[in-house]
């Protein structure tokens, strides 16, 4: 398996097999080599690259829609993902200068089709506001993605028309994905226990 | 009828008020008295906020329809022929569909939030369960990504053996998709015939793996054993079998006049909104797009074999139809050329902090014996970091995004599965159609619910 991954032409092997990440994978010098090169919008925005994905971008929130447009502009397509992660218990990440960690995090997966490449956009969410300007203008493929990560982390996305649960029932009381929200067990009956009675 | 029997109680509010609880309202298709204009032009029209603009033009669509010339249907979640619990709301005019929106979370199980609580060596018992139709896939997925962040290489063998099995997966996923299209369009017999052939996939994957399904066989590291002794001859039959039965259903099927009548045309799509939906797998490739993970961005070996991606031109039904047949006659294609050159080595990664020791080892060295009770127990720990990876599902773009913080469990894991996304096409599909045709449209975009529900 060779690094030459068919993203080659445009100087970044976006997808290589995950397998020959480690021998090929971005060092700290091709990393930022190839951050520079491709850092085709909003080149202020701090980027990031890792594993499989070599262009990891984190705008502020109130550029997060401009982020996206200009990519859409680049040439992306299509929005392949978006989620939101919660990293209360993990507040110690690995972010880029000049980003500040949040409580919250929303992670969008963008795809373009004709260049073969990927890139991730990940932006924070603070705790105490956890709003963030909804994409479906520009892809509207992120509706059911959306409302699952309001459902799931409880991100509301401020423009989204119909914003509600999508996979827990419309009268659940909290967001299942948050880390402050218990897991939930059946305690285990052994044979020797007390009955219910 | 009039318009003040819908009472509007104020219970439906369909945009979220800022600050409120964490119910954000129903989830159902309200009456169109009661639905906010901006969202009845938008569940009407099913997209509008295509990028490039005109596809749709809100000004086309009639949103001045009286609400008691249309009745809104529910159509499941136990309906037989909606593919599992799918709850699809329907406003009908007679017989056409006027609005759709697919109620989904009937099968919702927690299963990312239950992915944290599971270390990586468990991860992929967990995952396997979501698109029940092709587990494999989905911890070949879960297998890459902590693969990625470990970084790991793994010998050719494990490698050409994970090919083999997904795209067998790929022949039995597809296989079941024509049995119960077939039956979704009133051929019985295809339904028969379909689950025979899948049953001789899943036979071979009993024997290789020892389950039918939920094999947790595709492990981070490898493959939980190496192919059972005379593989090559079971799967020769295989392939030999299915390719010639392919032709058979060409006959049932593909060129009879009344299959043709209720797919050709019906349920179309254009590649603008399909991308826009962030739709992929065969209805994507039925608009014309030749996008396939397997070729565009090549995980395991795919760049290494040689088949073709197939495309359609309209987006029809028929299309997607005949894109699935092909599918399995181009991945036996591909498994031929597997048996044909698999590489001899090892099944897993030797790497000692994935793969516990060989059983012979145990016997004979105290050592080996913590080592494996530590991998089972503890699990071993993945470096910090984030990844996504995304192979090419019988569905569509399968999409893991992992977040490790350092320990022996994910710390997050979201799987983005094909079906919840390509989900999203039905309103479109359905818009403007039959109810008749309904049943065949959802067939069509091949929705497995424990995908989308998770």
């Amino acid at each position: 398996m060779t690094a030459d991954a068919p993203g080659a032409g445009t100087g970044v092997g976006t997808d290589e097999p995950a397998e020959a990440a480690p021998q090929s994978g971005p060092g700290p010098a091709t990393a930022t080599a190839t951050a520079t090169a491709t850092a085709t919008v909003l080149p202020e925005v701090p980027r990031a690259s890792g594993p499989a994905t070599s262009e990891i971008a984190f705008p502020p929130r109130d550029r997060y829609l401009d982020m996206l447009s200009s990519y859409r502009d680049a040439g992306f397509e299509t929005c392949a993902d978006l989620c939101a992660v919660d990293y209360l218990t993990h507040p110690g990440r690995a972010l880029p200068e000049g980003v500040r960690a949040e409580r919250f995090e929303v992670v969008v997966n963008l795809l373009s089709l004709s260049q073969r490449r990927r890139v991730r956009i990940r932006v924070q969410v603070p705790e105490d506001d956890p709003v963030l300007a909804s994409a479906i203008d520009l892809y509207p493929g992120v509706d059911a993605m959306e409302r699952e990560a309001f459902d799931l982390v409880g991100v509301r996305f401020d423009g989204h028309p119909d914003l509600t649960r999508i996979l827990m029932p419309e009268d659940w009381e909290g967001h299942p994905l948050r880390k402050d929200y218990g897991v939930g067990r059946v305690p285990v009956q052994f044979k020797e226990a007390p009955g219910p009675r | 009828m009039s318009d003040d029997f819908f009472v509007d109680d104020g219970t439906r509010t369909r945009t979220a008020p800022r600050g409120a609880g964490t119910s954000e309202g129903a989830q159902e298709m309200a009456s169109r008295v009661s639905t906010d204009p901006v969202e009845l032009r938008r569940e009407v029209g099913a997209v509008l906020r295509l990028p490039e603009g005109g596809v749709l033009d809100s000004g086309d669509i009639d949103v001045e329809r009286r609400d008691d010339e249309t009745m809104i249907i529910n159509m499941g979640p136990q309906h037989p022929s909606t593919h599992g619990v799918l709850r699809l709301m329907l406003e009908l005019d007679g017989e056409l569909v006027l609005r759709t929106k697919p109620v989904i979370g009937y099968l919702h199980t927690g299963m990312e939030k239950t992915g944290e609580e599971l270390t990586y060596v468990q991860g992929a018992t967990n995952v396997t369960r979501m698109d029940y139709l092709s587990p494999l896939n989905n911890e070949l997925v879960f297998s890459l990504a902590v693969e990625s962040l470990l970084g790991i290489e793994l010998p050719p063998r494990a490698v050409w053996i994970r090919m083999l099995l997904s795209e067998l997966q790929r022949i039995s996923s597809h296989l079941m998709w024509m049995a119960t299209n077939g039956m979704d369009l009133g051929s019985t017999s295809m339904m028969i015939y379909g689950f025979r052939e899948r049953e001789m996939v899943l036979s071979f994957f009993e024997k290789a793996t020892g389950l039918r399904m939920n094999h947790n066989f595709i492990r981070p590291g490898g493959v939980a054993a190496d192919l059972p002794d005379g593989w090559r001859d079971d799967v020769d039959v295989l392939c030999e079998t299915i390719l010639a039965r392919t032709y058979e259903y060409d006959e049932l099927l593909t060129g009879q006049p009344i299959f043709r009548e209720r797919t050709e045309g019906v349920g179309n799509l254009t590649a603008d909104q399909a991308l826009a939906l962030s739709i992929t797998g065969p209805i994507l490739r039925s608009t014309g797009v030749a996008w396939d993970l397997r070729r565009s961005m090549p995980y395991l070996a795919y760049d290494q074999v040689d088949f073709d991606v197939i495309v359609g031109t309209y987006g029809d039904n028929f299309d997607r139809y005949s894109i699935r047949l092909n599918e399995i006659r181009e991945s036996i294609r591909i498994v031929r050329q597997v048996v044909e050159r698999m590489p001899p080595g090892d099944y897993r990664s030797q790497d000692r902090k994935v793969t516990p020791p060989p059983r012979a080892r145990i016997d004979e060295s105290m050592e080996a014996l913590i080592h494996h009770f530590k991998v089972f127990t503890e699990g071993f720990k993945v470096p910090e970091g984030e990844v996504y990876v995304a192979i090419e599902s019988p569905r569509g773009e399968l999409g893991c995004y992992l977040v490790s913080d350092g320990s022996s469990k994910p710390y997050r894991l979201h799987i983005r599965g094909p079906s919840f996304v390509n989900l999203q096409a039905v309103p479109l599909l359905l818009r403007g159609g039959l109810v008749a045709d309904a049943v065949a449209i959802i067939s069509s975009v091949d929705p497995v619910m424990g995908e989308v529900d998770r």
